[in-house]
Formats: structure tokens, sequence, C-alpha cells
């Protein structure tokens, strides 16, 4: 291995996509949290007309976070983690930058107009693949120039061996890409139709129950291969980083990122259970479901294996903490979801709350966890500044938490309150309850939901603020930190 | 083998491709051609129920709305008969939506009235008290597309070889020709419905979007 002290590496692509890491994260968070609110307070729906009822915001609040703040958020730490586990500049080729500039511009101009698009109301209604053609379009040109920057910057690495985080980083890039292509093959009427109509409409090339089935199979998996697959290999870099400890187990790594592979797309299923799939199309799916317990939790203990003995981090680095509790959170929401596959179970959960529950958890404590503590990771190392404020990070840590706890116990309750409810009948064997009962049961929840979303939103802000902060006014660097973020 | 698969990208990258691969190719391709068959006697949608299905989609009904009755008593009791795989057939892009904030919606049109729907879309709380569902007043002036609706008409026809009849042909001149047949179907529902803005803008061959919407709502049966 080849020592990297004479390397300079360039970070301007970085940068530049954590810039748009907070950006989408702000917008992304306060449409979610406004959506929230108008669950509890339906008057909130009116606040922009046609533009800003519940329904047309959705979607705004689920592309931005996916698309948006979290794949800006790979495309950060790629662009920083790439390079120093490949041990090669991407400034070495004029060719990497250049491409690496043009993705970042189409990627920026593209989701602001696609959330444009959807403002508007142009949807092909299969979730989180809400965008219409020209915009797929689009996504698809910036994925393959990631994917030519990744092959680009292999090609020129000088450590052989690629490192886990590499493994993760490229699953995703050809996951997201099968998923993204064939879920979102559609036939534009305007051309078909002799130039009829409104030239961004479009029809599914699948029909019914093929359709569900192939967007099921995309949905579950673009949450594999967008929220679990990088975020892992993030955290297989950045732990180690930052506590200076070696990964606990290769051989748990090996087992849980092929395992991991090849167990994650079969569960797509079981977001159909009790539908028209075909049965053993949903037993596959629940049985898949469990079994994935194994690869996921895998990665959560070997990450917190490697922390063995070197607990006493947890107490006074906030980085530390943020990655532990991201990755416990990991484990909770990978049991969960299997929970809520198994078919008993998901007959009362399913079209509950429950459901945005187990997705929060995952995604608020998960997710954004980790995406925030890569970020304090990098920034002081990019721009060669200390972290501002310690004490607001640990502020931040434990409002953030506290939200996440708010937001999946109310969201537990609700749900498993609306399932029973449902179904309950009376000593008749009538049903007990009209839909609107279900509804109206639910306030309280949808408030703590909306007060947890006001929470985390604030975190999010005390985390903007740190970070810009660093940048600007943090106290300078003289060399780089070797393992442990310093922090004022 | 995995120490030489990580020093050879090209090989990992194949060998991750190959290994994600498996699921899709068997738990989606043999079912294919099944579930694509609709039931017996079936006809798709027609033009205005296509353009409601897209005042549907614009508006995002299926974030809060199912329409999905699962094989369960407590289901059936409450929306009707569980619903079948050749009833979606022709629906392109299924909308069976994954959240029930709102009840199911498959069967609606067997229980509600266009009068309801238009009373219900104006003013949800007023007719369901405790509702939580927001008003969509401005189905009443936006104009619905109901040439893009024809246009996706014409596509699925030329494409899928969806059974509409040789009235549905591609060009400017076969759209002006079918117009009125459009028209007319929204009259029927729009003589219905009491709102000034509604009749007014029918009064000008002008389709309101609640009134597709409701033709589609009422085509869900």
């Amino acid at each position: 291995m080849q020592s990297n002290a004479a390397l300079e590496y360039d970070y301007s692509l970085a940068k530049k996509f954590t810039f748009l890491t907070i950006l989408f994260g702000f917008l992304g968070m306060l449409v979610g949290t406004i959506i929230a609110a108008q669950m509890a307070f339906p008057e909130l729906n009116y606040l922009l007309g046609e533009y800003g009822t519940f329904s047309r915001l959705r979607p705004i609040h689920t592309n931005t976070v996916v698309f948006g703040f979290t794949v800006s958020g790979i495309f950060a730490t790629w662009f920083y983690l790439g390079q120093r586990v490949l041990k090669v500049s991407i400034a070495e080729s004029k060719f990497l930058m250049v491409l690496g500039n043009i993705q970042f511009w189409l990627y920026f101009v593209g989701a602001l107009a696609a959330t444009v698009s959807l403002l508007l109301g142009y949807s092909t209604s299969k979730e989180y693949a809400q965008y219409e053609w020209p915009f797929d379009i689009v996504v698809v040109l910036i994925w393959v120039l990631w994917g030519v920057s990744i092959m680009g910057l292999i090609g020129i690495r000088r450590e052989k061996a690629l490192y886990i985080s590499v493994w993760y980083y490229l699953a995703c890039f050809l996951g997201v890409a099968m998923l993204y292509l064939f879920n979102n093959m559609e036939i534009p009427t305007y051309f078909v139709s002799g130039g009829l109509g409104d030239p961004l409409h479009s029809v599914s090339m699948y029909a019914g129950t093929n359709d569900a089935l192939v967007q099921w199979w995309y949905g579950h998996n673009a949450v594999a291969f967008g929220f679990t697959v990088p975020i892992v290999g993030m955290i297989y870099y950045f732990l180690p980083k930052e506590s200076g400890q070696a990964i606990y187990s290769y051989k748990l790594s090996l087992l849980s990122f092929w395992g991991l592979m090849f167990v994650y797309l079969w569960a797509g299923s079981h977001h159909l259970l009790w539908s028209t799939v075909p049965d053993w199309m949903q037993t596959m799916g629940s049985a898949f479901s469990v079994v994935l317990i194994l690869p996921s939790w895998g990665s959560a203990i070997n990450m917190l294996l490697t922390m063995k003995g070197e607990w006493n981090q947890l107490t006074d680095n906030p980085l530390i903490k943020f990655m532990v509790l991201a990755s416990t959170f990991y484990m909770l929401s990978t049991i969960e979801g299997p929970i809520q596959a198994v078919k008993s179970v998901n007959a009362i959960a399913h079209f509950t709350d429950w459901i945005p529950g187990h997705v929060h958890d995952g995604v608020l404590g998960w997710v954004v966890f980790m995406i925030m503590a890569a970020i304090f990771h990098m920034v002081p190392r990019m721009f060669k500044r200390e972290i501002y404020s310690k004490k607001l990070m640990e502020a931040q840590f434990w409002l953030q938490t506290t939200a996440v706890v708010l937001y999946f116990t109310s969201m537990w309750i609700a749900g498993i309150t609306q399932g029973m409810m449902w179904r309950a009948v009376d000593e008749y064997g009538n049903l007990m309850y009209s839909f609107i009962d279900t509804v109206t049961v639910l306030h309280p929840y949808y408030a703590i939901r909306a007060l947890s979303g006001v929470l985390y939103l604030t975190g999010f802000i005390m985390f903007a603020y740190n970070i810009i902060k660093t940048m600007t006014s943090g106290r300078e660097l003289t060399e780089e930190p070797q393992f442990r973020t310093p922090m004022a | 083998m995995f120490h030489w698969l990580e020093k050879n990208p090209f090989f990992f990258a194949s060998a991750i491709s190959i290994v994600i691969s498996f699921a899709g190719l068997i738990e989606i391709l043999p079912n294919f051609a099944k579930a694509g068959r609709p039931l017996v006697d079936m006809t798709p949608r027609t033009v205005l129920q296509l353009a409601g299905k897209n005042v549907y989609m614009k508006d995002n009904c299926m974030a809060c709305h199912s329409q999905m009755i699962r094989p369960f008593k407590s289901e059936t009791d409450r929306y009707g008969k569980y619903s079948l795989s050749g009833e979606y057939a022709y629906d392109r892009p299924f909308l069976w939506g994954s959240k029930r904030t709102g009840p199911d919606l498959h069967r609606i049109g067997n229980y509600r009235t266009t009068d309801w729907h238009e009373e219900h879309m104006k003013d949800p709380a007023k007719i369901v008290p405790g509702s939580i569902m927001p008003a969509y007043t401005h189905q009443f002036t936006n104009i619905a597309d109901i040439e893009t609706a024809y246009a996706e008409a014409v596509t699925v026809k030329n494409v899928f070889h969806t059974p509409y009849g040789p009235g549905i042909k591609s060009g400017k001149a076969a759209w002006e020709a079918y117009k009125p047949t459009v028209l007319a179907e929204a009259k029927k529902i729009a003589a219905d419905m009491k709102d000034e803005r509604v009749k007014s803008a029918m009064a000008e061959g002008k389709v309101p979007e609640v009134v597709a919407l409701i033709a589609y709502l009422n085509s869900l049966k």
C-alpha cells in the first residue's frame, strides 16, 4: 500500500454536492413537516391554493428527500471517499473533472425542474418514480455520468483492492440503474397519437398487476440501493476513520454484502401482500424479508463491534454518537420491516400509518444521521477548519433523537389503532366503526408527529448552521486530522 | 475468489449484476402474460373517464386512497367484492395506492353519486364531519385535458391493442371528429351537478376537471 502523504485530493465536487445535500435536506424536511402538520390541522392545506394540498406536496417531500438529499449525499461522499480509498485524486484526470461538473449542474437544474413539474401536477403516479418521461431521461443521463465517473476513477486507481465502501457504491450505481430503467418504461402519448395533447404525458409500459409488481420491485429496492446500500458504504468508511478502529470482521462484511445483494430484491412483493399478485410471490416476499435480517444485522453488528474496547469515544465524540445511533436505528428498522412483512401482521399494518412510521425510523434515524455524520467528518477536512461548535452538535443530536422517537412511537400507535379499528366487529359480526371514526381518533398522533417534524427540522437547521459556520469561521487547521475530527 | 474479485472491478460489477437480477427474473417474468389478462367482457375506460383518471393522478388522490380491496370480511363488508387481477388489466399505471388516510375507492361507483361527489369535493368536512381531506375547489375551474386523454387512448390502442373502437385514431382530424362523443358523455354527468361554474364551462364546450373526475369515480365499480 502506498503512503497517501504526497497525495492532495481535489474536493471541489464533494463540496458542491455537500451544499446540495444541505439545501435539499432542508427543503425536503420542510415540506415533510408541512404535510405532517396538514394531517393534524387540515386548514394548512390552503396556503398555496391548488399547489399546497397534501396530495400535491407529498411526492415533492419524498422525491426531494430521496433524489435530492440522499442522492446528493451519496454523490458528495463518493467524490470525497472514492478518491481516498482508491488513492487517486480526481483532478489527475481532466476528463473526470469535467464529467463531474456536468453531472453536478445537470443534477441541480434537473432536480429543480422536476420539482416544479411535480408541483404543477405532472406525475406518473408511481411512488418515488413520479417524474414524467423527460425528467426520467435526465435522471438516466446523470446516473450514466456518475457511472462513468466511478468506473473512470477505479480505472486510474493506485490501490488495487477495492475497499468495502466501493463495493457498496458500485452496487448502488448498478442496482438503481437497473431498477430505475425498468420501472420507468413509459410511452409518451404525444408522439404515438400524431401530436395530440400534452407532450409531457406518458403511459406506463405495464398494466395493472404487472405494473404493481414492477413498481414495488422498484419501490422496495430503491430503498435498498438508495437508502441502505450506499449508506452502509458510508459507515464502512467514516466509522473506522473517525474512531481509528479497524473494521471488526472482513468475513462478516463479505457475508453481509453478498447476502444483501442476493436477498434484498426478492422482498419487493411484501408491499403487495393480500393483493392480486399470485400467492407464491407474496410468500416469497415474506420469507425473503425475514432472511433479510441476516445481512442487515450483519453490517450493523460489524459496525457496533468495530467500536469494541473504544466505547468511551461514545461519550466524548458526538460524531461517533451519530454513527452508533444510526446503526442502531438501522437494526431497529430492519427488524421492524420483516415483522411487517409477515402476512398476518401485514393484514393489520398495510395501508396504515405504521408504514410511514417504519420508513421514518429508517430514514430519519439511519439515513439522515449517517449522512450528517459524514458531512461533519468531511467538512473539516475539505475546508481545513475545526467544527464550529461541539455543544451545538450535542444539542442537535438529542433534539433529533427525541424527534425520531416521537415520530415512530406515535405512528406505531396510530397504525395499529387504525388497523384494529378497520377490522373490529360487534357481537353480531357487523363492522363497529365507520371509516371517519378511524380518522378522527388519530388526531393526537398526527399532532405529535407534526411536533416531531418541527423538532427534527430545527435540528437540521442547527446542523446546517454549524456546518456553514465551520466552513466560514471555524478555527483553521494546519494539518489534516488523522482520526477524530477536532471540534470547538 | 472474493479477494480476486475485489481486485478486478469489471468482474466484481458483473458479479453484482448477476446476483441482483435473479429476483426480478424469477418473481416477475413467469406470470407476466397471465397477470395481463382482462376479465371477460371488460371494456376499457372511456376518454372522459381517462381524463378523470388523469385528474386523479394530477391531484395525486392515491396519496391517501387505495384501490385494492383485500380478501377479508372486514374489507368486503366495508367496500364490496374483493378486487380481482383482471379488473386492472387496462390500468396504466396501476393506482392501488399504499396508504388509506381515506377509504378505499375501488368500488366507490357503487355507493356514491355524482351529486355526492360534487358537494364532497367542494367541502369534504361538510359532507363527512371530521374529515381531514382538503377541498379541491380548483377542480371546478380548471379545465380537464380531454385531448391528452384521447391521445392516451390512441396510444394504448396502437401499442398495447387495448380494445378501443374504430373511432379512436391518431391525428387532429380524428380527434375533432371524436370530441363530440366526449362532450356528450360529460354533459350527462354535468346534468346532475348544480355548480354554476361547471354549467357555464360546459356551455362553452369545455369540461371542468371535476366532471371528468366524477365520470372516473363513477366508473369504479
